[in-house]
């Protein structure tokens, strides 16, 4: 074949492959990366939602390896994923939760109605703590280690594969880390 | 079996239904839709005209996280409007662009910037768009230069031979 014609065939091969590789990246791009992780979980300071009396502080994250779940009762991929929070949950994982710009009653009658799995939740009200952990889209779920740092987020409902294949790899890991 | 009449009988009762369910629908109130609640939200004021085009700069500059291409200003994401706030809170406290910025990209990441930074990771995304148009540039020019020279060796000009024929063709003439 002649060079003028094989020239615009080679560009043509090399948008072929830009595009592809851009398409088969398309399913991860909704996946904002979290610059979040290897940092200490944000300063926060908030009334529970089981007890108003009580608060949930980011101090309570230190000490143990822990899940981090931002969960609201107006949150339909939430309630899928919540048989699974009370599964682990019952398997000893701890999770706490800030509930999400929700009405109290709301949250707390969803508690009572689909269990509560949570060690504590976080009533944030105005979100402002959702900001601070860059929450953009309920339900997100953070791995936590003992020191307090986020090492791993989620977003999105959590599905058994992310569990067992992600997750409690994970959280073994880090128990096993000093 | 049922007769055509019965089946089309049967299609208008069913539509008939869709729409009352319908209607009903729309009588429910609103607030039973899905969403986050929180307090009633009061417009955002400025006193000093400022601190709003900061804030205006600020809503175009960043993107609203829920519905990806849209900025701040456009969305009306209930997260777009916590961040419009927070930023407008931000700017009135006394901080600057540059400091609004870094808060939301310390959370969200550089995604939340419309303008990504300059950095080794974004270099293709600033300087490819100019090698292309370079690229293009070059490749033109050399084709130009490439028609001028054929032009200028003009294959339909004689040559010595030709006009020697030419000549004599003509003195015989």
């Amino acid at each position: 074949m002649k060079k003028q014609f094989m020239t615009p065939l080679i560009i043509f091969g090399l948008l072929v492959v830009l595009l592809v590789v851009g398409l088969m990246k398309a399913k991860s791009v909704r996946d904002v990366p979290s610059p979040l992780i290897g940092k200490a979980v944000p300063e926060f300071s908030i009334p529970t939602v089981e007890d108003q009396e009580k608060v949930f502080s980011n101090k309570d994250l230190k000490g143990q390896v822990s899940l981090l779940n931002i969960w609201a009762s107006w949150c339909v991929s939430c309630r899928a994923e919540h048989r699974l929070l009370n599964l682990i949950a019952g398997q000893g994982i701890k999770i706490y939760g800030i509930n999400y710009k929700d009405e109290l009653s709301d949250a707390r009658r969803w508690l009572s109605a689909y269990g509560n799995p949570y060690v504590k939740s976080a009533h944030d009200i105005t979100g402002r703590a959702g900001i601070d952990w860059g929450v953009y889209g309920t339900p997100e779920t953070f791995v936590i280690d003992k020191k307090g740092m986020i090492r791993y987020k989620h977003t999105g409902p959590v599905y058994q594969q992310d569990i067992d294949e992600k997750m409690l790899p994970m959280i073994k890991q880090l128990q096993a880390e000093s | 079996m049922l007769s055509t009449t019965m089946k089309k009988n049967l299609a208008s009762r069913i539509l008939a239904l869709n729409s009352i369910v319908f209607f009903i629908l729309c009588l429910l109130p609103l607030h039973l839709q899905a969403g986050p609640r929180g307090q009633p939200k009061e417009p955002i004021v400025f006193e000093n005209p400022q601190v709003e085009s900061d804030y205006l700069e600020l809503s175009e500059e960043l993107r609203c996280l829920v519905c990806q291409n849209q900025n701040l200003i456009d969305s009306n994401a209930e997260l777009a409007d916590d961040l419009r706030r927070e930023v407008a809170k931000m700017l009135k406290k006394g901080n600057n662009k540059e400091q609004v910025i870094e808060f939301m990209v310390e959370r969200y990441g550089d995604f939340i910037l419309y303008n990504p930074a300059f950095k080794a990771q974004t270099l293709l995304l600033w300087v490819g768009p100019f090698v292309l148009m370079f690229f293009g540039i070059f490749i033109l020019l050399k084709k130009i230069r490439a028609d001028k020279e054929e032009k200028n060796t003009d294959s339909s000009a004689l040559s010595e031979q030709e006009k020697e024929k030419l000549y004599a063709i003509l003195k015989n003439k």
